[in-house]
């Protein structure tokens, strides 16, 4: 955390809101508050696009709109690709003087899990490939909670979905979770950091941080979802501090593909049984039966925490 | 940017003709060469054979400054049109092209770009869908596209290739219309067959196609516009409803463009082309390079003393129904070539065949016997005996009376 980057409350209580209320997400929802932070720690104008799912269904319903700035939204799998050609615009209009020279504008993409890790996991790659200046935030609430709960690949091992359900012999889902935030960073992108919306300032720092660089920068970001995790809706901040605390969702960044910082490291790590209590998700974890399982997945946090901790010492 | 505008062009404005500059180029090269001219502010494409040579000669105008565009080297066709409609919503001037398969994978965003109204321009160099993988010319890639939205225009040559691609900008962007553009030519027929190609002076393309100003752009930050809203039951049915409309009083603008296309070119710009129609008996309709064999064999059979001609459309969506209808009303017999089948349909019919026919009967012109042919799939070639046996087949329906089979097969092993 040695950043000189910060992050203070008193100019952002003054910005405009760019993401107005009379939205339809749910109480609880971590998107709004997610979005809020983002686009509130951003000084220039922005470009806005958004994937089919929650957030885009839910804040332009026709002809209302929650937008306080220009925004599109295309398909489920092209966030990254439709931004990347307003990017490719901007580029143009601007060196053929169609644009004033001195107008800066940071692009945003906006997509689920499932739009992220799954159905436009190329799209973002080749995005990042291309190297176009803008940011890509994966607001990730782990399943398809749009279509009502259906297992991605962004669903840790055990939870239940509406397509991985906990049965009497499959105990909810069977596979580990995608290593996106990683993935990304193997891109060897400027930057890529993972970050929680209980810890606001680190979040908002770690956006001043994306758009400040030169090229393509992608922000993982834990979105709970009251509806699918199975958690009463005032407990979504608890739930991602938890999330932190049991080193199950590290706060960390990487730089140029190779720099690692854990920006968070719990003066007592917690154990991961104890997010999983906060969510109905979880529940048939706790059947004695499945001790085992929750077990396996405590081993699985525990390496991969280690992994970073090690990647962080490697890269100082 | 501002967000309001006049329109964009003069129609009819009086322009002089311009002499063209003649080249050997093949079709792929003869379309790049008009984008080059175009210049446009963005082009994303990918490369599927045969268009490739467009997006190769392109890349080259782009690697030399030969134009200044933003090229988007994306990783596929659906991307393609994903960065095109990001781009064209944006406010600027979008190009791209792809063939078969890629049109396919494009499938999902055709229909965005038309719903958002972006005027993009697309070149297609047509390609047999898979499966069996084959990359020679038939239609069925773009015909599967025939009902996503956009305006198709169809070339016979790589000349009509290049003349198409300039208007298909301007009719695009007209301020009246916003709907985006196809513009197909055969693949390898003409994309890869090199022929003498008139081109327009640099400028005088410039002058033609102007310049864009959007409506509205994403990159307007003072006056923000949400783009790609959700439509409930309460407003969708009303939005394609508007969009439907809007294809259907584009003809006019086609026409304007055409025409001034024509004056400034010198070349004929016929929304339907028309050959020795004035007293046929029997006539074949058909779309891109098939005309050009078809027009020789009816050369050779009015030296015979058949009353045989031939018409050709040069626009397919919107259909040109009424010209159609007008051309081969008095007809004893008529052939439509189709080189594309819709699967399910009727007998297997042909999509150009399913237009032709529902024209002829909305036009009450149901006395003209009408049968299709299917022709040329993945890339079989239509030589004149061939077409000779189509003449010869509608002048025994014009002697007889009797249509028979209404879907025919030329060219068919077995």
């Amino acid at each position: 955390m040695t950043d000189r980057i910060r992050v203070n409350l008193r100019d952002i209580v003054n910005n405009e809101e760019r993401l107005v209320p009379g939205h339809r997400l749910c109480g609880g929802c971590g998107e709004p508050t997610i979005v809020r932070q983002i686009l509130h720690a951003i000084d220039t104008p922005v470009v806005l696009s958004t994937a089919t799912g929650c957030l885009e269904v839910s804040t332009s319903v026709f002809p209302y709109t929650s937008w306080n700035v220009p925004w599109i939204h295309s398909a489920f799998e092209n966030a990254a690709t439709t931004i990347s050609g307003a990017e490719a615009a901007y580029k143009a209009l601007k060196r053929r003087g169609n644009l004033p020279v001195d107008e800066e504008i940071t692009f945003i993409a906006f997509g689920g899990d499932g739009a992220s890790y799954d159905i436009g996991f190329q799209f973002i790659s080749g995005a990042l490939e291309r190297g176009h200046k803008f940011l890509y935030v994966c607001l990730n609430n782990e399943a398809y909670m749009n279509t009502g709960i259906q297992r991605s690949s962004a669903t840790p091992r055990g939870a239940h979905t509406t397509t991985s359900p906990a049965g009497e012999v499959i105990p909810g889902k069977v596979q580990w979770r995608k290593p996106f935030t990683r993935i990304m960073a193997a891109h060897d992108i400027p930057y890529v950091a993972q970050a929680a919306p209980h810890n606001y300032r680190d979040l908002m720092r770690k956006v001043k941080k994306a758009v400040a660089v030169d090229g393509p920068a992608v922000l993982n970001i834990l979105a709970p979802c009251p509806r699918g995790w199975r958690h009463a809706s005032d407990q979504t901040m608890a739930i991602t501090k938890l999330a932190a605390d049991t080193c199950y969702w590290p706060l960390y960044e990487v730089e140029n593909g190779h720099k690692f910082t854990v920006n968070y490291k719990p003066r007592e790590k917690q154990p991961v049984a104890e997010w999983f209590k906060t969510q109905g998700r979880f529940r048939h974890l706790f059947r004695p039966a499945n001790e085992w399982l929750l077990e396996e997945i405590q081993a699985k946090v525990d390496e991969e925490w280690a992994q970073l901790l090690h990647d962080e010492e490697c890269s100082s | 940017m501002t967000s309001n505008r006049s329109r964009t062009f003069v129609l009819g404005e009086k322009k002089e003709m311009v002499e063209s500059t003649y080249l050997a180029l093949d079709g792929a090269n003869a379309v790049s060469h008009a984008m080059r001219q175009i210049n446009p502010d963005v082009v994303a494409a990918y490369p599927i054979t045969p268009q490739t040579a467009v997006v190769q000669n392109f890349s080259q105008f782009v690697a030399d400054g030969t134009v200044d565009t933003e090229f988007v080297p994306v990783e596929s066709e659906h991307a393609a049109m994903s960065a095109c409609i990001g781009a064209s919503a944006a406010g600027a001037r979008v190009m791209t092209a792809t063939s078969a398969n890629g049109l396919a994978l494009m499938w999902e965003m055709l229909y965005i770009a038309s719903g958002m109204r972006l005027p993009i321009v697309l070149t297609v160099v047509n390609r047999a869908l898979s499966s069996p993988l084959n990359i020679h010319c038939d239609h069925s890639d773009s015909m599967g596209a025939r009902d996503a939205g956009w305006l198709q225009l169809y070339a016979e040559t790589g000349q009509e290739a290049y003349d198409n691609t300039i208007q298909a900008l301007r009719i695009a962007e007209d301020s009246d219309l916003l709907l985006p553009v196809m513009s197909c030519q055969d693949g390898f027929i003409t994309g890869h067959g090199v022929e003498r190609v008139g081109i327009l002076p640099d400028q005088t393309v410039q002058d033609f196609v102007g310049q864009y100003v959007a409506n509205y752009s994403l990159l307007d930050v003072e006056n923000p516009v949400t783009m790609g809203a959700w439509d409930f039951t309460d407003y969708y049915f009303e939005h394609k409803r508007q969009q439907s409309q809007a294809m259907n009083e584009s003809m006019p603008i086609v026409e304007a463009v055409s025409a001034e296309y024509e004056k400034l070119s010198g070349r004929p710009q016929p929304i339907i082309d028309t050959f020795a129609m004035d007293d046929a008996e029997v006539a074949v309709i058909v779309l891109s390079s098939a005309a050009g064999t078809t027009r020789s064999v009816v050369r050779d059979l009015r030296n015979k003393g058949v009353k045989a001609g031939v018409v050709k459309p040069r626009l397919f969506r919107p259909f040109p129904a009424q010209r159609i209808v007008d051309a081969i009303k008095n007809c004893k017999a008529v052939a439509v070539l189709d080189r594309a089948i819709s699967f399910g349909s009727p007998d297997g019919m042909g999509p150009l065949f399913l237009d032709v026919t529902s024209a002829l009967y909305n036009a009450g012109a149901c006395d003209v016997p009408v049968i299709d042919f299917i022709f040329g799939l993945g890339g079989r070639d239509m030589t004149p005996p061939m077409v000779e046996s189509v003449y010869d087949q509608l002048m025994q329906i014009r002697d007889t009376g009797d249509r028979g089979d209404i879907v025919r097969y030329v060219g068919l092993r077995g």
